[in-house]
């Protein structure tokens, strides 16, 4: 999404990314960035908080035009109740837990995995899905 | 995080840095799978910038998504749909997100054009444009600038001045 953010700039498009994965944007490199720090898949906010989600959005209309530079990056003023997601999503750990993100026993995965290992010259495109 | 008032400010005590990682997280996730080789992220020094001149009130905004409308079959295309009437919800269950702590039932969380309505109702923005876009997640670099090549031409089509691009 952030190298289709930076073809709409190139040529004369001006834009703004709402996002969460801020490492990811910040290495694609943006003109205008607002990071919400909360769990993927709710970028403007928590559900049913509809101020908290137009004040995001509002946030990045008033981005667009103070940002005087690329990699303008403001930081929307929203949390979320509690950090356990950021230890949980996608953790390699030792119990033996498994949850629909896919956290779970590293031997176990290692063996989930071996049946659907693509070939080498497939490999490190294993993700379904990229901010 | 633990928030903790005084008399003239808050203070925050964090128990995690932040903001996570998911380039640390993916890489260390899809090598437990097997997978030794990790995908690797674009990466720019500088970026591209165009400077919005006028005002906010004259603009015209359209959103570009990663999710697609339920009703989509087929391999994913990038796509250009109506923003009337608001969609009550979007396929997002094959994209990644943190599935355990929150959920996608609430569209305007991700694809949030009540909100930009809102704001123009408000008159803090121009409109929202006709139609919003969306985008599949590509590893291909080539098909990503055919994707962004169709949304500029359908920004131009309708006389957008302002896209906001929500990745899930």
């Amino acid at each position: 999404m952030s190298l289709v953010a930076r073809h709409l700039e190139s040529v004369g498009i001006p834009t703004v990314v709402i996002g969460s994965a801020h490492d990811i944007v910040h290495e694609v490199g943006v003109a205008r960035f607002v990071f919400v720090d909360v769990p993927l898949g709710n970028p403007c906010g928590p559900p049913d908080d509809p101020r908290t989600q137009e004040s995001v959005v509002e946030l990045a209309l008033q981005l667009a035009v103070s940002a005087i530079a690329p990699r303008t990056v403001v930081q929307a003023p929203v949390t979320w109740p509690s950090d356990e997601w950021r230890d949980v999503y996608m953790r390699v750990g030792s119990s033996a837990t498994t949850s629909r993100s896919g956290t779970g026993n590293r031997s176990n995965m290692r063996t989930f995995g071996q049946p659907t290992r693509r070939p080498s010259s497939q490999r490190g495109q294993a993700q379904s899905s990229s901010p | 995080m633990k928030r903790t008032t005084t008399d003239d400010e808050t203070r925050i005590s964090v128990t995690h840095r932040t903001p996570v990682s998911y380039i640390d997280k993916s890489r260390e996730f899809y090598a437990a799978q097997g997978y030794p080789t990790p995908y690797r992220w674009a990466a720019n020094v500088g970026a591209p910038f165009t400077p919005v001149t006028g005002p906010l009130t004259d603009m015209t905004v359209a959103i570009v998504t990663t999710a697609f409308p339920v009703e989509a079959r087929g391999p994913k295309r990038a796509y250009a749909q109506a923003c009337e009437p608001f969609p009550a919800a979007m396929a997002t269950d094959d994209l990644s997100w943190d599935k355990d702590a929150t959920h996608t039932d609430d569209v305007a969380t991700f694809l949030p054009l009540r909100h930009v309505r809102s704001l123009a109702t408000r008159h803090v923005v121009g409109e929202l444009g006709p139609r919003f876009y969306g985008v599949p997640t590509e590893y291909s670099r080539r098909r990503t600038e055919l994707d962004a090549r169709q949304v500029e031409q359908w920004v131009r089509e309708d006389g957008v001045d302002l896209v906001l691009l929500v990745p899930l």
